[in-house]
């Protein structure tokens, strides 16, 4: 039985397919067989985030309505071993996507990986709802800015009324990731600290990613973050994979970098 | 005046503003999403009841539920006029 976990966030465009790219990367990274699955139908990107965009045939809503085997839709990842992706659909049909034939989809890949990591479109509709039902743990991905954090809320509501764990009487494991950090500003007062949004948000913290270049010459290039094990960003990723995986990891990037002589000399960035 | 105004307290931070206003925003969401679904529409026809008698408006009306659905407890402001 493989273990659910939804990315997941309210709001959109604070990095739920990034972070989705690189905690699955991440997994498979250390071993565990790993299958990315976008619900975002109609506006897929995950696949472009994995540079596997041309490699897409069948999706998820093929295999739904049977037009595809699982087999034929997983894109297996090049660079990584043990990691699929299972693309979105582009359709427009927004009731292309239904509880069973989820549950369905969901149970056949439990059987064939270990983690299954579910990127959910924004937004608390339908598409949401789906990402999220069937989920054993769910990441919640907030940017420290007022918009986000209160959608974030808003997810959580969601996430322990609407799952099927919670109408089952159980609950989601639920985790705060913080992306988009900027120390300087939240030095400066200008941004909410990691402790501002953990006091308000009051769930778990899986991990702080900094705001980085490196996010944005990854997805440049498709590839998951995480495989730019020089940058800030795919470290804190690969930290907050550790941390989820049970282990023990001090938060890093929470500080002002200060520059050495050399970097601070020639310019260099970190 | 410039030079006093350059000893005043440092002005807040935005980001302090930012906690404050969602603090008092997410409690009160919060709030809202534990009632029970019945109660917006409960809290309409105990009104129309009222209005049939007394002049108020939906405003005037309070209704809160506590956290164990226990108490229910109901404010009706009424008009100035009634009292008397």
């Amino acid at each position: 039985m493989a273990e659910i976990i939804v990315v997941t966030s309210g709001k959109g465009g604070v990095g739920k397919t990034t972070s989705s790219a690189a905690i699955g990367t991440g997994l498979a990274l250390r071993g565990h067989k790993t299958v990315l699955v976008d619900f975002d139908v109609g506006l897929r990107n995950l696949d472009l985030i994995m540079g596997c965009e041309r490699r897409v045939v069948f999706d998820l809503v093929n295999v739904i309505n049977k037009e595809a085997t699982l087999n034929q839709a997983l894109i297996k990842d090049k660079r990584t071993e043990g990691l699929f992706i299972l693309p979105a659909s582009q359709t427009r049909d927004k009731d292309a996507l239904t509880v069973e034939g989820v549950e369905q989809v969901l149970n056949e890949l439990s059987e064939m990986f270990d983690y299954i990591v579910c990127d959910s479109p924004a937004g608390i509709e339908k598409g949401a709802q789906l990402a999220l039902y069937f989920a054993d743990t769910a990441i919640v991905v907030t940017n420290p800015e007022v918009s986000s954090v209160r959608d974030s809320d808003r997810i959580l509501g969601v996430l322990q009324s609407k799952s099927r764990k919670a109408e089952q009487g159980g609950s989601i494991r639920e985790h705060l990731l913080l992306t988009r950090y900027n120390p300087v500003r939240v030095q400066a007062g200008e941004m909410l600290s990691v402790e501002d949004v953990q006091d308000i948000l009051a769930i778990p913290l899986l991990g702080v990613i900094p705001e980085s270049e490196a996010v944005l010459k990854a997805s440049n290039q498709g590839q998951p973050v995480v495989l730019d094990q020089q940058s800030d960003a795919g470290q804190a990723y690969l930290d907050a994979i550790a941390r989820f995986l049970g282990e023990e990891r001090e938060h890093r990037f929470l500080e002002v970098q200060r520059k050495g002589l050399l970097s601070r000399v020639f310019g260099r960035k970190g | 005046m410039g030079i006093l105004s350059y000893f005043r307290t440092k002005k807040q931070s935005s980001a302090s503003v930012a906690k404050e206003r969602l603090q008092v925003l997410v409690a009160y969401e919060r709030n809202q999403r534990n009632q029970p679904d019945y109660l917006p529409q409960m809290q309409q026809e105990i009104l129309a009841v009222i209005a049939k008698y007394v002049d108020v408006s939906m405003d005037d009306v309070q209704v809160n539920l506590d956290e164990n659905c226990s108490i229910l407890e109901l404010n009706v402001t009424l008009p100035e006029a009634v009292k008397s």
